[in-house]
């Protein structure tokens, strides 16, 4: 749901970073932090364990800049990937405006990634959603890494609704600025359209 | 869910309630987060704080503490207390899930803070409602002309916003 403020001409929308445990959710918002004029970002929050695991979600507010006089407020959250948090997901899910899936390439997280997509598309559908009608984008990660999956197989195994993807590796920074235009441009696009109906 | 749209009238109307629940709460500050941690507006007298972080966490906190009273039967906590040694807060939801916050120290009182959020509620509630029931009938002149602004936004446009 996104909120726009017509008093103070700002748009806020709220994008999910999904994904399985360790998948690279926290490591693309450490990026974006670390690479954005400070005064485009808020402070980065993480709420984590000791062993900075994400224990609830991990939030960055972003200006990406002004659009007919509008200025464009994006708040990134991530959710923790664990399995056993699913409590957690469905509560940062909420209000979502868009979703990065993002999947880790590795051969031997095929089957989380696959646990985890799915996972998705239930909590999405207990909100009334569906990844059917959600803005939403994939990302492979971790393709420095040697023992990864062909993108042909993971298109064919994850990416069932045709949506756009990138290849990244998070913790070079590589594809993680790509990944966020590409999911604002969805959500940008689809307000837009749903303001025309 | 539909997005919410804020014109500057409203913003105003909630200001003013913001307003007067601070000053007869005697607290620092108030505010109205959403549900998915946006802040809606505030009172004023909120300068040093960072109240984007605070309305992201609040919202948590919140939607914690309403997944507690589940689990013990409850239809939700009515409100949520949280004491620093001279900064405190009081966390209350409003019908529709928004989210009053009062930061309040020794110049008042929990027992204060909470009577007076109790009243204002009820106000803040109304606004809301009435800006759900103009929403849903589309014919306000001002939500009609922001999403007409909105939708006239082009490809290129988003295009040239992400480019940068």
């Amino acid at each position: 749901m996104s909120f726009i403020n017509y008093a103070a001409r700002e748009i806020n929308c709220k994008l999910v970073y999904y994904g399985p445990g360790l998948c690279g959710k926290t490591t693309n918002l450490q990026q974006i932090y670390s690479r954005v004029d400070p005064a485009a970002k808020g402070k980065l929050i993480s709420l984590a364990t000791e062993s900075e695991r994400t224990l609830f979600f991990d939030f960055l507010p972003l200006d990406l800049g002004t659009i007919r006089g509008f200025k464009t407020r994006f708040h990134l959250y991530t959710v923790p990937g664990q399995v056993f948090y699913d409590a957690s997901r469905k509560l940062i899910l909420k209000g979502a405006d868009g979703v990065v899936f993002v999947a880790d390439s590795q051969v031997e997280r095929m089957e989380a990634n696959i646990e985890s997509l799915e996972n998705l598309g239930e909590n999405l559908v207990e909100q009334g959603h569906g990844l059917t009608t959600l803005p939403h984008i994939i990302q492979y990660n971790k393709r420095d890494l040697p023992n990864v999956v062909p993108v042909a197989d993971l298109q064919s195994t994850l990416n069932e609704h045709n949506t756009p993807w990138f290849e990244a590796s998070a913790a070079q920074g590589i594809g993680v600025f790509e990944t966020l235009k590409g999911a604002a441009k969805l959500i940008l696009t689809d307000l837009k359209n749903k303001m025309a109906r | 869910m539909k997005d919410l749209i804020l014109l500057a009238e409203d913003v105003e109307r909630l200001t003013g309630a913001l307003g007067r629940l601070c000053e007869e709460a005697k607290g620092r500050a108030a505010f109205l987060v959403d549900p998915n941690g946006r802040l809606l507006a505030d009172s004023g007298g909120a300068a040093n704080l960072d109240t984007t972080s605070l309305a992201s966490l609040v919202a948590g906190s919140m939607a914690a503490t309403g997944s507690l009273a589940q689990i013990l039967g409850e239809r939700g906590f009515s409100g949520l207390f949280l004491e620093g040694a001279r900064a405190h807060l009081y966390l209350a939801v409003v019908e529709g899930g928004a989210i009053l916050v009062v930061v309040f120290d020794g110049g008042s009182s929990l027992g204060l803070v909470r009577f007076r959020v109790k009243r204002a509620i009820d106000e803040v509630g109304r606004i809301l409602a009435d800006f759900a029931v103009r929403d849903q009938s589309g014919k306000g002149p001002g939500p009609a002309r922001a999403a007409t602004e909105l939708a006239e936004i082009t490809d290129e446009e988003i295009d040239n916003l992400l480019s940068s």
